[in-house]
């Protein structure tokens, strides 16, 4: 048929299309090999890519989360504020069970910790997605007030002061983890199970392509009779599962509840997405280049702070990259068009 | 270069446009005279639509020559050919909805002085253009949003005669308009020629281009592959140069038996009164047609029936589920009951354009390729394959992105859906709109083939003919009313044209 010789050729288009999937990466060692040609070659020996790494995995696990969002077509603004509340009441009741002072955490203590933390993300995440859902408030608008309510919340449980665990979590986030052989940091190896986890169920699950499919084309999804409402309910929930859980990582961090802790942390995590090639028109992006992007976003602050850079030198750094990633990316999909 | 024949205005010669390794254009010519309204056919794909774009000056040609009012000239920009005299009114209308018909008429030629616009001259200016186009009762000041598409349409051409067009490009103007819309269009454009406006005119209908244009040019593959008068052509004469190939039966007929009805309708009414009170029942292998003005509530009935859009009063049964009401069920619980729908809006509502065709075929039924939640890639794929390919779709690898694919090609996957989900009864919303020939063809004998295994099938259609040649029955709607209902052989077009336009029921009996 004559039609089948207008289909538009493989090759041209799977260049630009695997592209799209190594960009990050390309991204990510393009940053190591400045900051190695800056810092020189002790940039990248192995207790500061250790460093690195443990410092990326916060917002990496808070990532993860927000990759769903964005691929279902929302965004949440409340990622800090929530990651602040899911702290406080992480160390809370750790204060409450009696962990506050012991030296290392039992069974029930961590059982406790994971609880309280996720548990306060999910009740915040689930939320935010009925307040979209049940009264029709746009994602932005509906997190945007959770970030104050949030943080609000945490300032309040907390009476506005840290609630120390200082010695409760041990080293389960230092970087220099022991015994040696397991390289990465505890948190880091969580965030590497759940980023394949989380890939897996976005990949081959009916509802990670029903998440796909409703950020791609909503009406398409309705047409095919998939449950928006229930979806999106779901997918802020989950989201805000991981801020909690990366709450109760950052309350381990600083061994302690802080009601002032992650301030404005969402930007990060969006831009971690954003730079793996997530689109905020939904439908694109995937976890593995949120990691790719969690980890510039690290590699970046390590490497400027070790240049010995002013903090506003990153901060302007990071703004220009986001938007040089987007830039990319459109350009990218321009070409894939025509 | 030779001097332009006289009376001619337009010259395109020798023009290439490449996008990667497809040539969209190869070495196409055309020929516009003065006051002339030329018809630019071709299948989809056949290159139409670059070759507007570079007249337009959206798109650069590789290669070619475009002589322009005696000079050669290959225009930049959109702004750089309106300048020119070239004014494109495009298929999917630009329109800022918000903005007034004045101020939509004006974009991008605002009344101003020292960057302040002009009001009250705009709106005088506006109005004289409406009065010379007979359409005075276009509400200036209104947004233009709120205006019928019709009238958005003629917000387009304003906009162009605004702009002094010589060549005013239309393309695909009555994709969207009800047929006592067009006529008036044509009325319009014929009285524009008269004034010494030439138009390039696209479109599908071959019909109209029969009864509006002087002379054509057919397309195909890229290429210029016939050109002339009108008037010594024919429909089938075009046909055959399009298609490269002889089709004798634009209407194939499979032959189905009709069954016990398997979707009814009693006291089905909408919100807004779209559909109004509804009965009537399909049969297995019976394809039932709803013809209609735009706006008449075609759409809303289909929508009403699978639940996207909300029904107010009555009932929607399935043969098997009797006790049933489906119109107090989801969309999702009508969908594992039988039904079927395809949207007319395949680009935003029927297809997810980034998701692969795998994905855009198997979404509504995915657990049908999954066990306990998660996916079977391959199950997925093969299932697929399987639907699409029952419908002839042409693809290079079901995991490819579905807006690679030509127009024709992704209606054939919206349909292969309805096959996935192995729906009984299947809705289909304008199944055939904006689609070329062979793709056409292909859908016909789908349906024919599917009627034939016992589905019932609902199909609306803003073209006439197709509801004579293909349907069983065929149903006539009127400010969302169903007004008459009748066999095929009851029915003419002069007849359904009366019952859409004036509610009458000519054929009697109402079923």
């Amino acid at each position: 048929m004559s039609i089948a010789m207008k289909e538009p050729g493989a090759r041209a288009f799977s260049v630009w299309r695997s592209l799209a999937a190594l960009g990050p990466f390309f991204g990510l060692i393009l940053v190591l090999a400045v900051f190695t040609a800056i810092n020189g070659p002790a940039f990248l020996s192995l207790p500061n890519l250790q460093t690195m790494v443990a410092d990326a995995s916060i917002v990496a696990i808070a990532a993860l989360g927000m990759t769903l969002v964005i691929i279902g077509g929302g965004i949440d603004l409340s990622t800090g504020s929530l990651v602040a509340l899911s702290s406080i009441m992480c160390a809370k009741a750790l204060a409450w069970g009696g962990f506050a002072d012991s030296p290392a955490l039992s069974t029930w203590g961590w059982t406790l910790a994971f609880l309280a933390g996720i548990g306060t993300g999910m009740f915040c995440g689930a939320i935010n997605g009925s307040a979209i859902v049940g009264l029709r408030v746009v994602p932005f608008i509906a997190t945007l007030g959770m970030l104050s309510v949030a943080r609000g919340g945490a300032k309040w449980q907390s009476h506005n002061q840290p609630i120390n665990v200082t010695y409760a979590f041990g080293d389960w986030v230092q970087p220099y983890v022991k015994p040696a052989w397991i390289m990465l940091a505890p948190s880091v190896w969580l965030a590497i199970v759940l980023a394949v986890i989380m890939g897996l169920v976005l990949n081959r699950t009916v509802l990670g392509r029903s998440i796909v499919a409703l950020g791609s084309s909503e009406a398409t999804a309705r047409l095919c009779g998939l449950r928006i409402g229930w979806l999106k309910i779901t997918l802020y929930t989950i989201a805000g599962a991981f801020a909690g859980l990366a709450g109760v990582v950052q309350t381990a961090r600083l061994t302690r509840g802080d009601p002032s802790v992650a301030v404005g942390m969402e930007l990060n995590v969006i831009a971690a997405v954003v730079i793996g090639g997530g689109s905020l028109s939904g439908g694109e992006g995937s976890i593995l280049g949120t990691m790719a992007g969690a980890l510039i976003m690290s590699a970046l602050a390590t490497g400027a702070t070790q240049a010995g850079w002013e903090n506003y030198v990153q901060e302007i750094l990071v703004g220009l990259i986001i938007v040089f990633a987007v830039a990319l990316d459109q350009l990218r999909a321009r070409k894939m068009q025509c | 270069m030779s001097a332009p024949s006289p009376g001619i205005i337009l010259e395109v010669r020798g023009l290439d446009k490449a996008f990667g390794a497809t040539r969209a254009l190869d070495s196409a010519s055309l020929q516009i005279r003065e006051d002339e309204i030329h018809a630019l056919v071709g299948e989809n794909g056949a290159g139409k639509s670059t070759l507007i774009k570079v007249l337009a000056g959206a798109l650069r040609a590789d290669a070619g020559d475009i002589t322009w009012l005696g000079r050669r000239w290959f225009p930049p920009t959109p702004a750089a050919a309106r300048d020119m005299g070239i004014a494109t009114c495009h298929q999917e209308l630009s329109i800022a909805p918000h903005l007034s018909v004045t101020e939509n008429i004006l974009l991008g030629q605002e009344i101003s002085t020292a960057g302040w616009v002009c009001r009250r001259e705009s709106r005088r200016h506006v109005i004289r253009i409406l009065e010379t186009l007979d359409q005075a009762h276009i509400p200036v000041d209104a947004p233009a949003g709120s205006l019928p598409i019709s009238s958005q349409q003629l917000v387009e051409i304003a906009r162009a005669i605004a702009s002094n067009a010589r060549l005013i490009i239309l393309d695909e103007p009555t994709s969207s308009l009800t047929q006592s819309d067009a006529q008036s269009l044509f009325a319009l454009i014929r009285r524009l020629r008269e004034r010494g406006t030439s138009f390039l005119y696209v479109s599908h209908f071959l019909e109209e281009i029969m009864q509006l244009c002087d002379h054509y040019t057919v397309m195909s593959d890229g290429r210029t592959v016939g050109s002339g008068r009108v008037a010594g052509t024919t429909i089938d004469g075009l046909i055959s140069m399009m298609v490269g190939r002889k089709i004798t039966d634009l209407y194939p007929q499979t032959p189905h038996k009709q069954g016990e009805p398997l979707l009814t309708l009693s006291g089905l009414a909408g919100a807004g009164g779209k559909p109004g009170r509804t009965d009537f029942s399909v049969r297995r292998g019976e394809i039932l047609g709803i013809g209609g003005l735009v706006g008449s509530g075609r759409s809303e009935l289909l929508r009403a029936i699978y639940g996207l859009r909300r029904a107010q009063r009555g009932r929607v049964t399935i043969s098997k589920y009797p006790d049933e009401n489906m119109a107090a069920k989801s969309v999702a619980h009508r969908l594992r009951r039988g039904l079927g729908f395809a949207s007319e809006d395949r680009k935003t509502e029927g297809l997810s354009p980034r998701q692969s065709l795998a994905e855009n075929i198997g979404l509504s039924a995915l657990q049908r390729a999954a066990r306990g939640g998660w996916l079977r890639p391959r199950i997925l794929r093969a299932l697929a394959r399987e639907a699409a390919d029952s419908l002839s779709a042409v693809y290079r690898d079901i995991g490819q992105p579905v807006m690679d694919l030509s127009g024709g090609n992704q209606q054939k996957i919206a349909l292969a859906r309805l096959l996935f989900s192995q729906s009984d009864v299947l809705l289909l919303d304008e199944p055939t709109r904006g689609i070329d020939v062979g793709s056409k063809t292909v859908i016909y004998q789908w349906l024919g083939a599917e009627a034939a295994r016992g589905k019932a099938i609902m199909l609306t259609s803003s073209y006439l003919p197709e509801l004579l040649g293909m349907c069983d029955r065929i149903g006539m709607m009127c400010r969302g009313r169903l007004v008459a209902l009748g066999p095929r052989t009851a029915w003419t077009e002069e007849k359904m044209l009366l019952a859409a336009t004036t509610g009458a029921n000519p054929v009697g009996d109402n079923t």
